[in-house]
């Protein structure tokens, strides 16, 4: 019941928090500078094909009239209509999601192997070189940002040794009708080998550009917690019984050094989404930080506020899973 | 793990198995042309909204559909599937004859009544059509055999000029119709050298071939255009083989790949050229200040120092190509005559003349940089320039609103190549994109609108520059050379209106 209603709790601060962000994304992008109707404008244009653009756009009514006019239409799903593409906003965001869920998920996937491994290594062979070498590598891969791992991932697995494609999510060639705008998952249900391993090879580097920052910080965190866990009588305990220093970690030690660690993936994974925005770019992966990107240059604010809306509910969502999980997991939380 | 032979063994085989799951397709022989460019296309219509009045996107539809009346590679004008046209001998309607067995992508052929429906949408302003003061003259357009009639609410001597450029395609009548904007946004069908397989929204679109089309089939029967945003990326598409063709990259990347085994380039002066608008108000009204500016910018070297030579120099807003170029209009580097200039209005290096310009910084090659050479040599004459960085959506909006400050600079894109759609809309005063509002200027370019006579339209042209350049009232710098990497493969043919046409490009 308690878990209930901190849910419901967490979904009620969930909404209004998304509307503080619809309140704050609809001026803003309407205060910064420039115009949707001036970058629209074709040569030869007069006052009255501009007075005719902002009426055709709504841009003619005072922002409180605009904002409450988008307001009615997001109560019934309706984010409006872009003004680069003509579609509907809903529509192009939620399309674009699944690319950048199946990219971020997969980021963190290798993000958490990667640190994890790190910090298991960094912890059985800790005051020791190895450890002294994942140290050097974490810190590296920290402190180069996530769209310069990917120039660099270009560089080496693009040009020198061409094994992973530079662009886009999937090759045009491939014959496939997909149902869903989940390809990966879409491919692994149908057991179509040549799309997986396609789709991987269009998804690992970028995968890779945002995951390696956040395992280095998974495994800075996760091998201090694991150092300090050792210390503790119950892995002492587990010693004095026999257990052999590799089970010792995995067994005694790991399951209480995760903890804070969680919460931390849990917040650095939505640090990772909002990386999507440059990756996505850089890689033009077709999720929605690409789409993202050329909303703003275009200026098409109804885009823009689908997609920031969009992120910010993600955003949320991750957090509150990840507030439940902690939950879960943390057995004094659960019998409180 | 214990490294021993077997491991590396089994590593081996996995990262074989590895590379072998994940490496591209490299073909041996060029069958489908990849090409990676570096914008994408968000609407399939070419004759409303927002993209059709996007000058780096016309190429895509272009691929698709035919513009009424077609431009060479070289701007000039030909037969398309407008065969011939003309005026009536007041100037009071126009006709055109239209092409005889073109046929639709869907197989439907092609009629005048295509035309003249085409015409009429686009006059239409409900349709969301942008260029009305063109379109919007036409009235009452009818087709009757081949040919297509309409009465003019205005005469406009570019109306032709315009069948060539934004907005200017031939759409399908009875198939928009069945189908309805969405469908159309969904499966697009136009009369040009390529038909449309795929779109993926924000990734590519694969085009094949149309072996009907009326100008001769493609060469290559299969294109796929990827959207490849990002410079670097587009490099290392080309660099690794992955795509065949791609443009825009910095020119130092450009001449290091150019000369590369397999690789190679084609460079070309496009239509698009870097000004910088003088706004008439502050400093910037006093006419030695302005002239000044003009002649202490050493246009050459910057192009050699900046632009690796890359770059034409000019000194109005027509380029070497278009009708209204006159070689004999020149704003020397002065730098003497600039401090002379400068002098008469009282003031030197010891007392230099303030003015804020605006600018750009990456939008263009070197944009930035290039502003910042400009004001280190206005520096040695004696004005002091502050550079305020903007946006290029800032830009616009500033110069809609004619507040943009004493000198901001730009990039003009005129590929139809006429003087009303360069020095016209920059330098006519109540124009959107037109920041000088000097009376003169005005009152010279007023008549040439409604000139029907051409030579003599295109004479007040020249004339207009001339008084333009005399009065310092824009600073033109250069023609921009759009450099395009190429496989080695493919023979690739510019267009100097900057679109990259699929249909041009052959085995070499």
């Amino acid at each position: 019941m308690t878990l209930l209603r901190a849910i419901l709790l967490r979904l009620l601060t969930t909404a209004i928090t998304l509307f503080g962000v619809a309140v704050i994304v609809f001026v803003v992008i309407r205060v910064v500078p420039g115009n949707p109707i001036a970058m629209m404008l074709p040569p030869g244009a007069t006052e009255a094909d501009i007075l005719r653009l902002e009426t055709q756009y709504g841009f003619d009514k005072t922002i409180p009239q605009q904002f409450m006019i988008w307001l009615g239409g997001v109560m019934q799903g309706d984010f409006g209509t872009s003004i680069s593409t003509r579609q509907p906003v809903s529509g192009l965001v939620l399309s674009r999601l699944p690319a950048t869920l199946e990219l971020s998920i997969v980021a963190l996937i290798i993000a958490v192997t990667l640190g994890g491994t790190m910090a298991l290594l960094g912890t059985r062979f800790r005051d020791s070189k190895t450890e002294g070498a994942i140290d050097v590598t974490a810190g590296m891969a920290l402190s180069i940002p996530d769209f310069l791992w990917g120039l660099v991932l270009i560089l080496l697995f693009g040009v020198l040794w061409p094994v992973f494609h530079i662009s886009g999510r999937i090759s045009p060639s491939l014959d496939i009708d997909f149902t869903t705008n989940f390809y990966l998952f879409e491919a692994l249900l149908r057991l179509r080998f040549d799309v997986i391993a396609d789709l991987i090879g269009h998804m690992v580097m970028p995968a890779l550009a945002l995951a390696i920052p956040l395992a280095a910080i998974i495994a800075q965190l996760l091998k201090q917690s694991l150092k300090e866990t050792m210390h503790l009588d119950y892995v002492t305990l587990a010693r004095t019984k026999g257990y052999g220093e590799a089970k010792v970690i995995t067994r005694e030690a790991l399951p209480n050094a995760l903890l804070p660690t969680l919460t931390l993936v849990g917040v650095q994974f939505t640090f990772l989404i909002g990386g999507t925005v440059i990756i996505e770019r850089l890689f033009s992966y077709e999720g929605l930080g690409n789409m993202a990107i050329d909303a703003v240059i275009n200026r098409d604010l109804p885009l823009i506020q689908g997609i920031v809306i969009l992120f910010a509910l993600i955003f949320t969502l991750v957090n509150l899973a990840v507030d439940m999980l902690y939950v879960v997991l943390n057995p004094r939380l659960r019998h409180a | 793990m214990k490294l021993n032979r077997r491991s590396l063994l089994k590593l081996s085989a996995a990262t074989a198995a590895m590379s072998t799951v994940a490496l591209p397709s490299f073909a041996q022989d060029i069958d489908e042309l990849v090409v990676a460019y570096n914008v994408n296309l968000p609407s399939w219509d070419p004759t409303v909204g927002l993209s059709a009045v996007n000058p780096t996107i016309q190429g895509f539809y272009q691929s698709v559909f035919d513009l009424y009346i077609p431009q060479n590679p070289d701007l000039s004008f030909g037969s398309g599937i407008i065969t011939d046209y003309g005026w009536n001998d007041d100037n009071t309607a126009i006709w055109m004859d239209v092409r005889e067995g073109v046929t639709w992508h869907n197989g439907d052929p092609l009629s005048a009544e295509d035309v003249a429906w085409s015409l009429s949408r686009v006059a239409n302003p409900e349709t969301g059509s942008p260029i009305q003061f063109i379109w919007g003259n036409l009235q009452n357009v009818k087709a009757d055999g081949n040919r297509v009639t309409a009465d003019l609410a205005g005469f406009d001597p570019t109306l032709f000029k315009w069948m060539s450029f934004l907005t200017g395609y031939v759409m399908p009548k009875k198939y928009y119709e069945e189908v309805g904007a969405e469908g159309f946004e969904a499966a697009p069908i136009g009369t040009g050298p390529y038909m449309v397989e795929k779109f993926e929204r924000n990734a590519f679109v694969r085009l094949k071939a149309n072996e009907n089309y009326w100008g001769g089939a493609p060469e290559f029967k299969t294109v796929t255009i990827k959207f490849v945003a990002d410079a670097a990326s587009r490099v290392a598409e080309v660099e690794s083989g992955n795509s065949h063709v791609t443009l825009e990259m910095p020119y130092e990347e450009y001449d290091r790949l150019k000369g590369k085994d397999g690789l190679a380039g084609v460079d070309t002066p496009v239509s698009d050229i870097g000004m910088i608008f003088l706004n008439d108000i502050e400093v910037m009204t006093d006419p030695n200040v302005r002239m000044a500016a003009a002649h202490a910018i050493d246009k050459q070297t910057i192009i050699d120092r900046l632009l690796s030579g890359y770059g034409v120099a000019i000194d109005t807003l027509q380029t070497p190509d278009y009708p209204a170029y006159d070689a004999s209009i020149k704003v020397p580097y002065d730098p003497d005559k600039a401090k002379e200039l400068l002098a008469a209005s009282g003031y030197g290096t010891d007392n230099p003349v303030k003015f804020k310009i605006q600018c750009t910084k990456g939008y263009k090659p070197k944009d930035f940089e290039m502003i910042q050479a400009i004001v280190g040599l206005w520096r040695r004459v004696g004005i002091e320039a502050e550079i305020e960085v903007y946006e290029i959506a800032k830009h616009f909006e500033l110069r809609a609103a004619d507040q943009l400050a004493p000198a901001a600079f730009y990039n003009w894109g005129n590929s139809v190549g006429d003087p009303t759609t360069s020095t016209g809309f920059a330098m006519f005063g109540p124009s959107p994109h037109s920041v000088w509002d000097g009376e003169d200027t005005l009152n010279a370019i007023l008549p040439l609108w409604g000139e029907a006579d051409e030579a003599k339209r295109i004479e007040g042209w020249k004339a207009v520059d001339r008084r333009i350049a005399e009065n310092a009232e824009v600073i033109p710098l250069l023609q921009y050379v759009q450099p395009i990497l190429h496989d080695a493969r493919v023979k690739v043919t510019p267009h100097r209106s900057g679109a990259l046409l699929p249909h041009l490009m052959t085995r070499a």
